[in-house]
């Protein structure tokens, strides 16, 4: 009870610091400060509320538990990031992205393909592909291969979709323009159309980057090698080490994050010019 | 005869819609000569547009012939023979003003000090000097439709096709735009068709003015300018200004009449 009691205290605290700083000077400092607090104080509250209403760890562990995890076990977590994020997602994402770019340079020259291929495209697009993970796993083995393999169908329909709208963007007059100056298809696609589809470009590449997380790590659940996050996940769950488990979360959330992140980073260079990017 | 730069004869063009063929622009005679300043102007539906269109060959005519350069519109594209200004700048965003005048160059295949030196010269043409490192969108309406203008006039065609430029500005800069333009063309010489429609503006710019009507777009009067090459802003309101402007209006209206 006296641990439910400081929890409140702790949010009490938190709330009225936050408030005061919100009463200071505008700066930039303000907003990140305030996040900060506001999630040290999640963090306490959660730590006094699972101790103090004596909340099975099975259920729900303390973020002691979890920090403690992460600290005994950095090995395993380090060979399972290595494991399913650099071998499987990478891997998979760049050859995802470079094979629905390619087709969809393909759809876009060519009329035949763009009305037979982009309505199949759009349907797959629709459907939960992640079903096709054990059937991928059969076919490429337990390795980091059939986990590449299921990123790639997971992010070649968004991207392939979004970059051939982009590829559409370019506006008539524009295209006229192109036309008046007598240049040939490569260059009026490297001037002209590739930096006007250059935002949907990256609308598809966001989409991808979270997606191809969730890929390799739903795919490791129908088979791996004894090492891997989806892997950690699905046997530490089976074996009640659910600390390991949400430290392997927490490093999925850090990991995705950060992929998201330096996409979005990028797309802020290459669209600067676009409206939702300038300053 | 030599300076003959564009001659249209039996020029038709129809479009088919939905609700059964346009006629766009039918039975349409024209000559220009070298150095002229023409500009067209009518009712919206007119074929203004389209004729100029024809002749930069973004458009297809379904009849008659038209020689631009003494060659055919899609020959005298490929020699890179006429720059275009449309309605709007469609300035790349992505690119810097001197970026956005550079873009026919680099296709073009212009050797690159080159390329510096002729932005150079056309900023300075259009009074953007000191803007080169500008963003399109950090520049106000006119400087961005100057800016496209410069970019036509880079690569030194002899004919300029500028469809409605300054359609979209409000009087003040239109008339300053004007102003700069006439000085522009006495600089450089070159061969100008203009859509507008705006009859000051026609009466001011033009050597000769192409009066047309619509439904089906044709050319109801040819007037050959008065004025002198020099021209004031204030020539405006002079009684041969006026007479002109009064005599475009008739055409319009004769145009108008014989649809009803």
């Amino acid at each position: 009870m006296t641990l439910i009691l400081a929890a409140l205290v702790v949010w009490a605290i938190g709330w009225g610091l936050n408030i005061w700083i919100s009463h200071q000077k505008p700066g930039r400092w303000q907003s990140i400060v305030s996040a900060i607090i506001f999630g040290i104080t999640l963090v306490i509250m959660w730590e006094l509320i699972v101790r103090g209403s004596g909340i099975s760890p099975v259920i729900l562990p303390p973020p002691s538990m979890i920090i403690n995890a992460f600290a005994t076990s950095t090995d395993i977590l380090a060979a399972d990031f290595i494991q399913t994020f650099m071998k499987g997602v990478l891997t998979g994402y760049a050859m995802g992205c470079a094979a629905a770019f390619l087709t969809a340079l393909a759809i876009d020259r060519s009329d035949f393909l763009k009305r037979g291929l982009l309505p199949i495209g759009n349907f797959v697009a629709a459907l939960p592909i992640i079903g096709m993970a054990p059937i991928l796993v059969m076919w490429f083995g337990f390795d980091w291969h059939s986990k590449a393999a299921v990123v790639v169908i997971m992010i070649f329909f968004p991207i392939l979709i979004n970059t051939v709208q982009g590829l559409d963007a370019a506006d008539k007059m524009q295209k006229d323009l192109m036309r008046t100056y007598a240049a040939s298809y490569w260059q009026s696609l490297f001037k002209l159309r590739l930096p006007a589809a250059a935002p949907f470009i990256f609308n598809g590449l966001k989409i991808a980057s979270t997606l191809a997380l969730i890929g390799a790590i739903v795919a490791e659940f129908f088979g791996s090698p004894i090492v891997g996050m989806g892997f950690r996940i699905s046997t530490g769950a089976g074996r009640l080490e659910l600390d390991l488990v949400w430290a392997e979360i927490v490093v999925a959330a850090v990991a995705g994050s950060a992929f998201y992140g330096i996409v979005a980073l990028i797309e802020r260079k290459a669209t600067f010019w676009h409206p939702s990017q300038r300053k | 005869m030599d300076d003959i730069v564009i001659k249209a004869e039996n020029l038709c063009l129809t479009f088919e819609t939905n609700d059964g063929p346009v006629h766009a622009l039918k039975d349409v005679d024209l000559t220009i000569d070298k150095g002229e300043f023409v500009s067209f102007i009518g009712p919206s539906g007119c074929g203004k547009t389209t004729f100029l269109r024809v002749l930069a060959d973004l458009e297809t005519p379904t009849g008659g012939t038209v020689c631009v350069n003494g060659m055919t519109p899609r020959e005298a594209r490929r020699k890179r023979a006429y720059g275009f200004v449309f309605q709007a700048a469609g300035l790349y965003p992505w690119r810097t003003i001197s970026g956005n005048i550079k873009l026919p160059l680099e296709i073009m295949g212009i050797p690159r000090a080159e390329q510096k030196q002729l932005v150079e010269e056309v900023l300075d043409l259009v009074h953007l000097s000191g803007f080169e490192n500008k963003f399109p969108w950090q520049l106000s309406g006119g400087m961005q439709q100057r800016a496209s203008i410069a970019r036509a006039l880079a690569f030194h065609a002899d004919i300029l096709l500028m469809d409605e430029p300054f359609g979209a500005l409000d009087e003040i800069v239109r008339d300053h735009l004007n102003e700069q333009l006439l000085e522009l063309w006495a600089k450089t010489n070159k061969t100008i068709g203009f859509v507008t429609h705006s009859i000051p503006e026609a009466v001011y710019l033009s050597t000769k003015i192409v009066v047309m009507s619509p439904r089906p777009g044709r050319v109801t009067e040819v007037i050959e300018s008065t004025l002198p090459k020099e021209r004031p802003l204030d020539i405006r309101e002079s009684p041969e200004f006026l007479d002109l402007a009064h005599r475009v209006r008739e055409g319009l209206r004769a145009g108008h009449e014989d649809d009803a």
